[in-house]
């Protein structure tokens, strides 16, 4: 390749040169002003102190990550991570079957069952995580609804129950998605030659379904996981203030304490959960 | 018979749980009662409160204005960014890097950001937000773009640059009409996240006139009304009829191309 | 086909990024912390300035301000413009005044403490009282706030005192002291909310212990957080902005409460405040002039035009809190219900809160402590 590039005239390469600048230039520079950049403030500012009364202290400190140490913090991602990760086990046992469900229809009930789950997402994000107030709270309309068959009322709102709920409905699309993505992949002659050779659907499912829709399941989990382990709205709207998860205690580091140091190192934290997610999930993907 | 009709029992657990509260949310926007509640009755008094709701009305139009302004750069700079990416890297790094804005958490961008106005002490407002925006909805106007150009024949920009034509040439020329459906696309998905984004709004607009998702968060967090009911009644229905006549509009592109 | 390699150029976009780090370093001597100066020297203002070259950004609690207030202020001092920027909270607002360089804020409406940490960061134009002839109209005790002695980087807009807000028929016994709070009996089990501002968190365990709202000794706060967590099984929720819609609905029988927001004028009239026998706290929420603001005579002006009794009295009508502004107060009525009886000098029995410096971040440590904890 190289010498090939040496006997051409100068001028093509030039010119594609001037093609992959003009092309690729503007967006590159977007990106690495307004994502490098902070990304770089963030990672630097973990190393900072925080001045007295908020702003940062440009002086070298590991403080940060010692807090970071702290059961107390190290308590709240652990929360965090559980949460997330209940929200992504209960979308996954949710939204497999419907996917699947969804994938045996006709055609044209294929395009507006799927359009049906999304649609909901299309309303606005915050009103769609207050209507669980009005059906979940004391007077709220599930506790009216089981009073009128004698029970309750029960305590629904201002729980982790209730912070979960609210996570899960908010994402719960982007579960079904790529699982639906998957499993409409899949070729029927598959499961019918194992059906053909005297296996039980359920032995189907198991050896063949399954296994050949992981990066499915994989990339759903991912997509419902990461929104949910960084969540502060929801926390705060259906959680009562009652409990805090990793968002919640980033946002209040910016905007209440005022340490930003050590508010840029629990979103290191973050980012860093999610890298390793990420790995694993390549990693995965590739044994499946 | 008896199996797949089990087959479609958790379809339906899933529409009752996606739709029962927003069936909820409609039925109490006619409440006539105070109580966001108990439902005393039918009335439109909440739509007449909601018209009258000077913040509303604001918010509805700072988030169009949010919405314009970074969905117009967002486009271009996504779709030269899908060609350069497509047509002049190869670098797996940098294809990543695109990404990175539509992967990262909304918390990571939005104190990301902020850090950054504050270091080059810009003052916060609704062109901040605006930028901020089409950070994101660049990523995801050069994956839709991208997308679209994998499946785009390349013999005609080939010919055109055989002919002597320069690469800005051959753009404008042949690439843009052949990704003018994917861009629309990207421009209308970067449209719609803009108008529901609320994190990094929330965190880089400053002391600027809030965008209507920062309004309703503001108004929950005062406590529920039934006035929210009838503005989720609203964008519930814009957005049925925005998805339908999307559903139309593929239906009659997709005819056309058949035709042509 | 070759192609021009980018990844090559990846090195470059590192660097790009690294220059971040470089920015930030030679950033840091300007944003640094004054720690500890006190307001910088005040400029010099002119009393004649041309007002109608200058407009006013103001931000202010949600509701503190009357709909038709930026009309009636334009008219009557003829600026240029007034704009209103909203917020919820105090640490709400200290977000957007501490955030970058130059908020774009003339006037802030924070509490006494957060006026003192502002003035403390040297974000603090001092008041000239030669350009608010109006601060007469105050109590003498108004002038003299812990937060501020003489009032010179505030001025006081609302006053008033945390308590127990509840529902007369639904408790089964008079709330008197923060322990019915802090221990709930087992008919308000569930049905208590906290607020949630870390100092305000803190303030019932700390009163209850008999300590100073103000303590920055460890192991009392140690010992007010058992409390907290001790009590945190027992609550609905924490709550600073829909306690008094828990109330009215039933959901909360009992709630700590500031006493404007407390909605005992409500027409079912089943709601009353007490503040309980341990003591509370003297809050005030107070204006303030940015020092970055480039239209300090109009925002003194401004502050002036707040201070006619005619304009003043409006919060107390209307918002339910008592203003410290004795002219204004005597026009108004006092509804049934209401808690605007309350004189100044029952006022200054509660505790003033001040900002704590670097000793803050211990109730910051708490208040995670408290929610943290499941």
């Amino acid at each position: 390749m190289t010498s090939e590039l040496k006997a051409r005239p100068a001028s093509p390469s030039r010119g594609r040169r001037l093609g992959a600048f003009v092309f690729l230039s503007p967006g590159l520079t977007y990106l690495v002003v307004l994502l490098l950049v902070p990304l770089a403030l963030v990672l630097s500012n973990t190393v900072f102190q925080r001045g007295r009364f908020g702003g940062v202290v440009y002086e070298f400190t590991t403080e940060n990550f010692a807090r970071l140490m702290d059961p107390l913090y190290l308590g709240v991602v652990g929360g965090s991570l559980r949460i997330a990760a209940l929200t992504t086990a209960i979308a996954l046992l949710i939204g497999y079957p419907t996917a699947y469900a969804i994938a045996r229809l006709s055609p044209r009930w294929k395009t507006i069952a799927l359009v049906a789950i999304v649609l909901p997402f299309w309303t606005n994000f915050i009103i769609r995580v207050y209507a669980w107030i009005i059906l979940l709270s004391g007077p709220g309309l599930v506790n009216s609804g089981m009073a009128a068959i004698g029970l309750g009322p029960y305590e629904l709102l201002y729980n982790q129950g209730a912070i979960v709920t609210g996570l899960l409905y908010s994402y719960l699309p982007l579960m079904v998605l790529p699982l639906y993505a998957a499993i409409e992949r899949l070729d029927p002659q598959l499961r019918e030659a194992s059906a053909n050779l005297g296996a039980s659907p359920f032995t189907t499912f198991r050896k063949v379904t399954l296994p050949l829709t992981v990066p499915g399941v994989l990339s759903g989990c991912l997509f419902v996981f990461v929104p949910s382990f960084g969540n502060f709205v929801i926390p705060e709207i259906l959680g009562g203030n009652k409990s805090i998860m990793v968002g919640n205690l980033i946002r209040d580091q910016f905007l209440k304490a005022r340490d930003w140091p050590f508010g840029s190192t629990l979103a290191l934290a973050l980012i860093a959960v999610l890298l390793v997610l990420l790995m694993a999930q390549a990693w995965m993907a590739r044994r499946a | 018979m008896r199996r797949s009709k089990l087959l479609f029992v958790p379809l339906w657990v899933t529409y009752v749980f996606l739709y029962l509260p927003i069936v909820v949310l409609v039925v109490m926007s006619f409440n006539a009662g105070e109580s966001a509640y108990t439902y005393e009755g039918f009335s439109l008094k909440w739509y007449g409160e909601l018209a009258a709701d000077e913040r509303i009305r604001n918010g509805l139009i700072n988030t169009l204005v949010v919405a314009v302004g970074s969905t117009a750069i967002a486009t271009v700079l996504g779709t030269l960014l899908a060609v350069g990416l497509a047509r002049h890297s190869r670098s797996k790094a940098l294809d990543a890097l695109a990404l990175m804005p539509a992967v990262l958490p909304d918390l990571v961008l939005a104190i990301g950001l902020l850090l950054f106005y504050g270091v080059i002490a810009l003052t916060l407002g609704h062109y901040s937000v605006i930028l901020s925006h089409a950070l994101f909805s660049m990523a995801f106007v050069a994956a839709v773009v991208r997308t679209r150009l994998s499946g785009a024949d390349t013999s005609l920009e080939e010919a055109s640059r055989d002919l002597g034509a320069g690469h800005v040439v051959t753009f404008m020329k042949i690439t843009l009409p052949q990704l003018a459906p994917g861009i629309v696309a990207g421009a209308l998905l970067a449209f719609t996240l803009s108008l529901d984004e609320f994190v990094i709004a929330f965190f880089t607009i400053g002391n600027a006139e809030p965008t209507l998702p920062i309004v309703i968060y503001s108004m929950i967090r005062f406590g529920v009304t039934p006035k929210i009911n009838a503005l989720a009644a609203i964008l519930l229905l814009v957005s049925f009829v925005a998805v339908i006549a999307g559903q139309r509009l593929t239906r009659i592109g997709e005819a056309q191309r058949a035709e042509g | 086909m070759s192609r021009i390699r980018f990844t090559r150029r990846l090195p470059a976009a590192v660097a790009v990024a690294g220059l971040a780090l470089a920015v930030a370093a030679c950033g840091g001597e300007s944003s640094t912390s004054p720690e500890g100066t006190n307001a910088a020297a005040a400029d010099d203002l002119k009393p004649n300035a041309d007002l109608t070259k200058q407009s006013i950004q103001v931000t202010v609690w949600d509701g503190y301000l009357p709909e038709e207030f930026t009309k009636g202020a334009k008219e009557k001092l003829k600026v240029k413009d007034i704009k209103i920027a909203l917020h919820a909270t105090n640490e709400d607002a200290m977000a957007k005044l501490t955030a970058s360089g130059d908020s774009g804020i003339d006037v802030a409406f924070v509490s006494g403490q957060y006026a003192q940490a502002l003035n403390e960061q040297g974000l603090l134009e001092p008041i000239h009282p030669e350009l608010i002839p109006n601060l007469a109209n105050l109590y003498p005790e108004a002038t003299q706030l812990s937060h501020d002695k003489g009032n010179k980087i505030s001025v006081p807009y609302t006053w008033g005192t945390t308590g127990i807000c509840y529902r007369t028929d639904l408790v089964k016994k008079k709330p008197t002291s923060w322990n019915d709070l802090l221990k709930p009996p087992a008919w308000a089990d569930k049905k208590v909310t906290m607020m949630t501002t870390e100092r305000w968190l803190a303030l019932p365990a700390l009163k209850a212990l008999g300590y100073s709202v103000n303590t920055d000794k460890d192991e009392e706060i140690a010992k007010a957080k058992e409390l907290l967590l001790a009590q945190k099984p027992h609550l609905l929720g924490y709550d600073d902005t829909t306690f008094g819609d828990k109330l009215k609905s039933g959901e909360a029988i009992m709630v700590e409460a500031w006493d404007g927001w407390c909605p005992t004028t409500d027409p079912k009239g089943n709601i009353a405040f007490e503040v309980p026998k341990e003591g509370s706290d003297l809050w005030v929420d107070t204006m303030v002039i940015m020092k970055s603001s480039k239209n300090k005579e109009a925002a003194h002006a401004l502050i002036n035009y707040i201070l006619a009794p005619e304009n003043h009295s409006w919060a107390a009508e209307n918002i339910n809190y008592k203003v410290p502004n004795k002219a204004a107060m005597e026009r108004v009525k006092v509804a049934k219900g209401s808690l605007l009886g309350i004189k100044p000098d029952e006022l200054l029995d509660g505790e003033s809160i001040v900002d704590l410096g670097q000793a803050s971040t211990k109730y910051t440590r708490l208040s995670t402590e408290v929610t943290a904890q499941s």
